[in-house]
């Protein structure tokens, strides 16, 4: 197979190990008075967005930056959990850059590229760096030094973090980070205001259209460069982990203007949120995979057993994770535990009133724990509840706040009785197609973070998101955006009169025209939901065929009937969050049906993306390299309409392999 | 669609924009299950409002986890509601009884106008943020994250102080609107830090500047905010940004 002459990945030659070095030393590099007259708009703030903007205005590049929340700090980077891995070695158990690099390739199941994930790997050192320098409070061991845990898919302890709350304080560091150049007068800042397309003169990337979502003023907004880092698209199924204002819009924008849409059907469903308990949920809450260190899961071995967790004994519970993946336990990679749990509730065997969840129990180490505490503490005979007591405490230090929402949400005490948990969608691995530089097929215009498809194949190991998002705006974007803006110091600041914008301005007042006129009787929600009920039932954690075409019709008769009956109440020139919502949900409609088709065309089980026809006698993925070791990346042809390119992916560094965690 | 069986008065603050005159609409929230989260019970609602043809009720939300900081609902007297440590989002309706009568009013304080019913304008804390809420230390500076040794207890109360999430709940809880404990996070978490040493002095002055230039009130030592905080934060923070303060000042 040979990659679509429309996709120029633009790897550096050479070894591996060197591509990253040479092509920073050697990239085309802008001079700093030419840098304060270039413009670049940075669409999102959360880890990618705001780190690249705080880094290029620090450079000297004139920024504007765009958040729809009402704040740069509340963008949904902040409510990561877990942590961040980065290859230090601190624990000296024998991490490394190559390390890292190949289990986040094995962990993607052998579908990310090799060149961007070994850079990824070799920056993520400076990452823990640069945060600590901003003040970032790690959590940190008694001896001073920076505290590490273990997530999954790994047999290192990688992962730096900050109690239960580790996105959140990174995210502040990049806002602190952000708003110093606010302050200094280098980004302007746009809270409240969302992209609604992007502006294209002769073939390139030349500002947005922007949306003040307070006073519903249409803008148009000039830049030599345009970043996306809008996150991912997990939404589009309505039950999500992600924020309640998380969308694909400006991906989706960005695509139907020409740049191609990576992978879409990648998404990650996570093993361990908070269930669903009603018709009412509007979100779902992710218990933190760094719980796995600590927790075992399981079911009982009687299908259908009714008793409460703790009169269960120990002989007749079904830790399922040990028993089918005895090397690495409870800490699987996310895919093949979110898969291992649907099968136990498939099965019969799932606890809970819906009988759609397992338990993630932490008596055993809550026990352990306490006993090192007494220990610690010279007690020679201590008493059972004095070592639950002294365990708890333990427990409490380190996952309190998860502990707290746990309670909080269900009514239920984790601490005495073990957690009930189900897989959900949680991070999207497909997005915008990017090269080397993250530039999308459309020239200057980059996505960074989630809201490209680049690093993490088709599942991403955890603790990598964040990872990822600051790694690509604080160390790889300041330097590969010289290699576009070198070549653009000669172009003057393009007014916002020029005809491309006044024509992208009225298209999307057209539109916000149309949905107000369509006064139909259903609310943005009703469709929203619809349309996630479609996704999960067929395209979600397994996948067929039949179920795929099913899908695809169904979404197109959805599509149709949005556009003759949504109801969007208010008028334009307000802060009218339904309007939002509606041209979200009209964009996740479109994006639904790319995922379909998309997954209806990989016909092979890989990572996230698991078709029932291509499995393994064991229930495994059965991945097929021969013929499908590609990023399908989608062309957008009209509506409905879409072109296959494929960027062929070379392992010329790591042996491709089955992937086992046995 | 039928949910649960809980039945609630609700009186809500209806205001077009921060010019117009507001009042409170009594809506009648029916069908409500104890296991639905305030602003859940606030989706349906809204979905009953909108397929009546009227307007829906206008507010703030996204990561619905607690952590975010942008839900700020004003609660029957009381910022994030009845319970304590937890943002409105995370407020459940098991929090009420079936027949009660709620209250929900927007943050009330001049540095934070009304947008539009209980939505308001909180970038008064983005201002104080860039007068000196961070480290100057320019991507690519920092030596070996190891290098720099903190001892936990001041790593662990540095990141107590971090967890602030900016909600503004402290300011809508105090009689003066005042917005020392936002401040007082940030400032006492840096200062605890030896990377925030260097700038210590201008930080504190430019941040409590800047809160003075916003139009918070000044503190009442009442306390308000940590008891209504839903992240905890400590009134030792005050404290120590009291004493940042002077220090800064004398010399």
């Amino acid at each position: 197979m040979a990659s679509s002459p429309r996709l120029i990945s633009n790897i550096p030659e050479g070894p591996l190990e060197n591509k990253w070095t040479k092509y920073r030393s050697t990239v085309a590099l802008v001079n700093p008075a030419n840098k304060r007259s270039l413009d670049v708009i940075v669409v999102g703030t959360g880890l990618a967005g705001a780190s690249a903007a705080a880094t290029l205005a620090e450079m000297g590049y004139r920024v504007t930056a765009l958040c729809f929340q009402d704040s740069a700090r509340r963008a949904h980077s902040i409510a990561a959990q877990g942590g961040v891995n980065a290859a230090k070695n601190y624990q000296n158990d024998g991490d490394s850059v190559y390390r890292l690099f190949y289990d986040t390739i094995k962990g993607g199941d052998y579908r990310a590229r090799e060149a961007n994930v070994h850079r990824l790997a070799e920056v993520s050192g400076n990452i823990i760096d640069q945060c600590v320098a901003q003040g970032v409070p790690f959590a940190r061991e008694y001896g001073g030094t920076l505290s590490n845990r273990s997530f999954g898919g790994t047999q290192v302890q990688r992962t730096f973090y900050a109690a239960g709350q580790t996105g959140q304080q990174l995210l502040l560091g990049a806002y602190s980070a952000l708003q110093r150049q606010v302050g200094m007068g280098a980004v302007k800042m746009l809270a409240r205001h969302e992209m609604m397309d992007v502006v294209m003169i002769d073939g390139k990337c030349r500002g947005i259209i922007a949306r003040d979502l307070v006073s519903g003023k249409l803008e148009r907004h000039f830049g030599h460069a345009v970043l996306l880092c809008t996150g991912g698209y997990g939404n589009v199924f309505y039950l999500s982990t992600n924020a309640m204002g998380s969308n694909v819009t400006a991906a989706w924008k960005a695509h139907k203007k020409g740049a191609f849409f990576g992978n879409p059907c990648f998404t990650q469903i996570h093993p361990t949120c908070i269930p669903v308990s009603g018709d009412h949920q509007s979100k779902l809450t992710l218990m933190s995979e760094s719980l796995r260190n600590d927790g075992r899961i399981w079911v009982p071995k009687k299908a259908g057993d009714t008793r409460k967790p703790t009169d269960i004994p120990e002989d007749e519970r079904d830790y399922y994770l040990e028993r089918r993946y005895p090397a690495f336990g409870n800490l699987v990679p996310r895919d093949v535990a979110s898969r291992a749990a649907k099968e136990r509730c498939d099965a019969g065997y799932g606890v809970g009133a819906s009988k759609m969840a397992v338990y993630l129990d932490f008596s055993s180490n809550t026990e352990r724990y306490g006993r090192i505490e007494a220990n610690k503490l010279g007690l020679h005979n201590p008493s059972k509840e004095e070592i639950v007591r002294l365990g708890r405490e333990v427990v409490k230090e380190k996952y309190g706040n998860l502990f707290d929402m746990y309670a909080q949400i269900t009514g239920e005490n984790p601490y005495e009785t073990p957690m009930r948990i189900y897989p959900a969608v949680h991070y999207t691995m497909g997005g915008l197609w990017v090269d080397y530089n993250l530039m999308t097929t459309i020239p200057g215009l980059y996505a960074l973070g989630e809201a490209n498809f680049s690093d993490h194949g088709a599942n991403r190991l955890g603790a990598s998101a964040l990872m990822q998002g600051l790694a690509d705006g604080y160390f790889v974007i300041p330097y590969t955006i010289g290699s576009y803006l070198s070549n653009e110091i000669r172009t003057k600041a393009i007014p916002t009169d020029h005809a491309a914008f006044v024509e992208a301005e009225n298209t999307v007042r057209e539109r916000i025209n149309t949905l107000f006129n369509i006064k139909g009787s259903k609310s943005v929600d009703h469709f929203h939901k619809r349309l996630g009920k479609i996704m999960w039932d067929k395209c979600g954690m397994a996948r067929n065929a039949e179920g795929l075409k099913q899908a695809i019709n169904e979404i197109r008769q959805l599509r149709e009937e949005f556009w003759k009956d949504v109801r969007v109440p208010g008028t334009n020139d307000e802060f009218n969050p339904e309007l939002e919502k509606a041209h979200r949900v009209a964009d996740f409609i479109e994006l639904g049906e790319l995922m379909c088709i998309d997954a209806l065309d990989r016909n092979e089980s890989c990572g996230g993306h698991f078709r029932e026809e291509y499995q393994t006698e064991d229930g495994e993925a059965k991945r097929d390299d021969e013929n499908y070791a590609y990023v399908a990346a989608w062309e957008f042809k009209g509506l409905g309409q879409f072109e296959l390119h494929k960027e062929e992916l070379k392992y010329e560094n790591i042996k491709i392999a089955q992937r086992s965690y046995k | 669609m039928s949910h649960g069986n809980m039945t609630l008065t609700l009186k809500v603050w209806k205001q077009r924009n921060k010019n117009e005159r507001g009042k409170f609409e009594t809506y009648v929230a029916k069908n409500i299950s104890p296991d639905m989260s305030f602003l859940e019970m606030f989706d349906v609602v809204n979905e009953q409002i909108i397929n009546e043809g009227k307007e829906p009720i206008a507010f703030d939300h996204d990561c619905r986890e607690g952590i975010c900081g942008m839900c700020s609902m004003y609660i029957n007297g009381r910022p994030h509601g009845p319970k304590q440590g937890v943002t409105t989002c995370q407020l459940h309706m098991r929090s009420f009884k079936d027949g009660d009568t709620i209250v929900v009013e927007p943050w009330r304080a001049a540095a934070f106008p009304v947008i539009k019913d209980l939505a308001v304008d909180r970038s008064s804390f983005d201002r104080i943020m860039s007068a000196g809420g961070f480290v100057s230390v320019n991507t690519g500076n920092a030596k070996d994250a190891n290098n720099i040794l903190i001892n936990k207890p001041d790593a662990d109360t540095a990141f107590n102080a971090a967890a602030c999430i900016g909600c503004g709940a402290c300011v809508a809880a105090c009689k003066n609107a005042s917005a020392m404990l936002f401040v007082s996070a940030k400032v006492s978490q840096l200062a605890l830090l030896p990377q925030g040493q260097i700038e210590k002095k201008e930080r504190v002055l430019n941040m409590v500047k800047q809160m003075d230039e916003e139009g918070f009130g000044n503190c009442t030592n009442t306390g308000a905010c940590e008891a209504e905080c839903p992240k905890g934060i400590s009134l030792e923070n005050i404290a120590r940004m009291n004493r940042e303060y002077l220090g800064a000042s004398l010399t």
